[in-house]
C-alpha cells in the first residue's frame, strides 16, 4: 500500500513535469509564430506611426535614428532571439508606442480587462449551463425549440455586431450606459471610483457574455438529451424519482464534467471576443492593446499579450485537466483500487 | 385463483417512422397483446430480440421513450394504470428489475441509487437489511457501479425492487451473461418475491429458464403473442398450438446431442414466420 502511493506520488510528479515542459514548448511556438507573423506583415511601423507627410520633412539622420528604434535594421531572427533571452531573464521589454515598460504596460491593461474578461466568464458560465440544461431536459420542448434557436441566432451573430447593437441602444439611445472606455471622460484618474469602473466595464461585459453562451448552452443542452434518454435515468424514472430529482441528481452530476471542460475550454473565445468588443467600446483593456500593438507594429507589447494570453488559456485547459481528476471518480478511485 | 394483479388488454406500441419526402407512418412494435398477471404468479415473456418485450416492460410502467405512442388498456390492481398513476406507484409498488449496469448511474453511489432520495436513518436501515438478504455487504452501498462484479449488479438491480412492498415486479432480462448456477440463483430470488405475494412479469428469450420458474409462458413473435400456456404444456410440443412455439420447445438445449448437435431440426420456421408477420 505504501509503496502503491509512492508510485502515484512519483508519477504525479512526472505528470506535473511533462505539463510543465509542454506549456514552455507552447509558449515558445506561439511566440515565434507571432513575431513571424508580424515580421512579415505589410505594416511599415514608421509610416504608420510616424505619417508619410512627417516622414517627407525629416533628414535622413532622423530617420534613421526613428529607423533604429522601431528596429528596423536588424534582422528578424536577431531580434526574435535578443528578445527571447530577455524575456527569459525577466526582461519583457519597452513597448515602443506606450514608451514604458511592456510589464508595467500589461499589468494596467490586465487590471482594466480582468473584471470584463472573469464576468463575462462566469456569467455566460452560469447561463449557457442553466439554458442547456432546461432545453436538454425535454427534448423538442418549448423551452428547448426557444433555447435552441436563440443559442443558434447568437452563435451566428459576430460579437462586434452585438456589441454595436448593444452600444446603440442601451448608451447611444437609452443614455443608460456610458458609450466607451473604462473611466468618465475628462476625470482625474485619482478621482475614479470602483463603481465608474464598472460602470464603464457593464456593456462591454454583457456583450461578451451573450457571445459566450450560445456554446456552452448548446453543448450542454446535447450532453443533457443523452442523459435524459440514457438506460439510468429511465431506471431512476422506474424507481420512482421524480423529474425535479433526476435532474438534480442524475443530470446535473453527469454533466458535471463535460461542463468543466466547456467551461475551461471557452477561456480562449472569451479573450478572443474581447479583441473585437474593447475595440467597439475603446475600452482600454488587453485585447483593444492587442489591437494597437499589432497594427502599431509595437512588436514588444504584442509578444507580451500573446505571451499572457497564451499561458491564460493553457492553465485553463490545465486546471480542467485537474478538475477531472477530482470530480470523476472512475478517475480517482481507479487509481486507488 | 388469487387476484389480477395486471391486466394488459389489446395492447399496441407504436413508433413514428419517416420515409421518403413528408410520408410518415406508424410502426408497431407491439401488436394487439392481451395478457394477465396474478398475485403471486411468475408469468414468463418469451421472445427473440426485436419482439417488442422490453417495450411491453417500459409501457406497463409508463416510460415509453417520448416518440412512441401506446393504445389499449392497461389494468393494475383493479384500477386503469393511466400514465399519472403509473408515475405515482413507480418505485412502491410497481418495479421494474433492469438487464444491466448500463441502467445504475455510473458516477452515483449504488446505495444512493437504490435508497432513491435522501436517505433518513430508517430508509439506511431497510437498505443495509435488503443488501444484507442478498448477501451484499453493507459497504457495497459505498461503492461506484463501475467498482463492482456482474453478479452483485444483478442483486443490487434486483433489490431496488424490495425496497417497497411490491405488488409487481417486472424483470426485464435478469440473468444474461451469468453462468446456469448463478442465473438460477437470481430466478430463486423471483421465486421469493412471487411467494412473498408479487404478481412477476419475466421478460426473457431464455425458453428453458422461463419454463423452470414461471407458472405461464406467453410466447411474442414481433410484437404479437402467438402463444400463451401454463408452463408445465411446454414438456410435451403436441400441446402446443403454434408451429414457431414447437420449434422453438424443440431448439431447447436438453433437446440436443451431447456434442450440441440438434435432433430435431426446426425446419424452415423462420423462413415462414418472416412471410407470416412480415419481419
Amino acid at each position: 500500500m505504501e509503496k502503491f502511493k509512492q508510485n502515484r506520488i512519483c508519477r504525479g510528479g512526472v505528470w506535473v513535469g511533462r505539463q510543465v515542459l509542454r506549456a514552455a514548448a507552447l509558449i515558445v511556438l506561439v511566440s515565434m509564430l507571432a513575431f513571424f507573423l508580424v515580421s512579415v506583415s505589410p505594416i511599415d511601423p514608421l509610416q504608420t506611426n510616424v505619417g508619410q507627410a512627417a516622414l517627407g520633412s525629416m533628414s535622413r539622420e532622423q530617420i534613421e535614428r526613428l529607423e533604429a528604434y522601431w528596429g528596423m535594421d536588424i534582422p528578424p531572427v536577431e531580434r526574435y532571439l535578443s528578445w527571447g533571452f530577455d524575456f527569459l531573464s525577466g526582461d519583457m521589454g519597452i513597448s515602443l508606442l506606450y514608451r514604458r515598460p511592456v510589464a508595467e504596460a500589461l499589468a494596467e491593461r490586465l487590471g482594466n480587462s480582468i473584471w470584463l474578461l472573469l464576468f463575462a466568464w462566469v456569467f455566460s458560465g452560469i447561463l449557457g449551463l442553466s439554458l442547456g440544461i432546461l432545453a436538454g431536459r425535454k427534448r423538442g420542448g418549448f423551452i428547448d425549440r426557444l433555447v435552441t434557436g436563440l443559442s443558434l441566432l447568437i452563435a451566428s451573430t459576430p460579437s462586434f455586431w452585438v456589441a454595436m447593437v448593444l452600444l446603440l441602444t442601451f448608451a447611444v439611445q437609452l443614455k443608460w450606459f456610458p458609450i466607451g472606455f473604462g473611466v468618465p471622460i475628462g476625470m482625474a484618474s485619482q478621482a475614479v471610483s470602483l463603481p465608474d469602473r464598472l460602470y464603464h466595464a457593464a456593456l462591454p461585459a454583457a456583450a461578451l457574455s451573450i457571445t459566450g453562451i450560445s456554446s456552452i448552452a448548446l453543448h450542454t443542452r446535447e450532453k443533457m438529451i443523452e442523459v435524459m434518454e440514457s438506460e439510468y435515468v429511465l431506471f431512476a424514472r422506474a424507481r420512482g424519482e421524480s423529474e425535479t430529482q433526476i435532474i438534480l441528481r442524475h443530470g446535473l452530476r453527469n454533466i458535471l464534467l463535460p461542463a468543466v471542460t466547456l467551461q475551461f475550454a471557452s477561456v480562449s473565445e472569451i479573450i478572443g471576443g474581447s479583441v473585437l468588443v474593447e475595440q467597439v467600446f475603446s475600452y482600454p483593456g488587453l485585447g483593444q492593446a492587442a489591437v494597437t500593438a499589432g497594427l502599431g507594429g509595437d512588436v514588444p507589447l504584442l509578444l507580451g499579450i500573446t505571451v499572457l494570453t497564451a499561458a491564460v488559456v493553457f492553465s485553463g485547459n490545465l486546471a480542467a485537466n485537474l478538475l477531472y481528476h477530482v470530480i470523476d471518480p472512475r478517475i480517482r478511485r481507479g487509481a486507488s483500487g | 385463483m388469487e387476484k389480477e394483479i395486471l391486466g394488459i388488454e389489446h395492447l399496441s406500441v407504436s413508433f413514428i417512422q419517416y420515409g421518403k419526402g413528408l410520408t410518415k407512418r406508424w410502426l408497431y412494435a407491439v401488436e394487439d397483446l392481451s395478457l394477465l398477471v396474478h398475485a403471486g404468479e411468475i408469468v414468463a415473456v418469451v421472445g427473440s430480440s426485436g419482439s417488442g418485450k422490453s417495450l411491453l416492460a417500459h409501457a406497463v410502467m409508463g416510460l415509453l421513450p417520448y416518440n412512441g405512442r401506446m393504445e389499449g388498456k392497461i389494468w393494475f390492481d383493479g384500477e386503469p394504470l393511466t400514465q399519472k398513476r403509473a408515475a405515482k406507484l413507480r418505485g412502491r409498488e410497481l418495479f421494474l428489475v433492469p438487464q444491466n449496469v448500463s441502467y445504475l448511474d455510473p458516477l452515483m453511489r449504488v446505495g444512493e441509487q437504490v435508497m432513491g432520495k435522501r436517505p433518513s436513518p430508517s430508509l439506511r436501515d431497510t437498505c443495509r437489511k435488503v443488501f444484507a438478504g442478498y448477501g451484499l455487504d453493507a459497504q457495497v452501498g459505498e461503492k461506484y457501479p463501475f467498482q463492482l462484479s456482474g453478479g452483485m449488479i444483478r442483486r443490487i438491480l434486483i433489490s431496488t425492487a424490495v425496497m417497497g412492498t411490491p405488488k409487481l415486479v417486472i424483470a426485464d432480462e435478469p440473468t444474461p451473461g451469468l453462468h446456469p448456477e448463478a442465473a438460477r440463483r437470481v430466478m430463486g430470488h423471483f421465486k421469493e418475491l412471487a411467494a412473498a405475494g408479487a404478481g412477476v412479469l419475466l421478460i426473457t428469450h431464455d425458453l428453458e429458464l422461463a419454463l423452470m420458474t414461471a407458472d405461464r409462458v406467453a410466447v411474442l413473435y414481433g410484437g404479437r403473442m402467438i402463444e400463451e400456456a401454463p408452463a408445465s404444456v411446454f414438456t410435451d410440443e403436441t400441446n402446443l398450438t403454434h408451429a414457431y412455439t414447437r420449434a422453438l420447445c424443440r431448439s431447447m438445449p436438453k433437446n440436443w446431442d451431447a456434442d450440441g448437435e440438434r435432433l430435431c431440426d426446426t425446419g424452415d420456421i423462420l423462413l415462414y414466420m418472416r412471410k407470416e408477420y412480415g419481419r
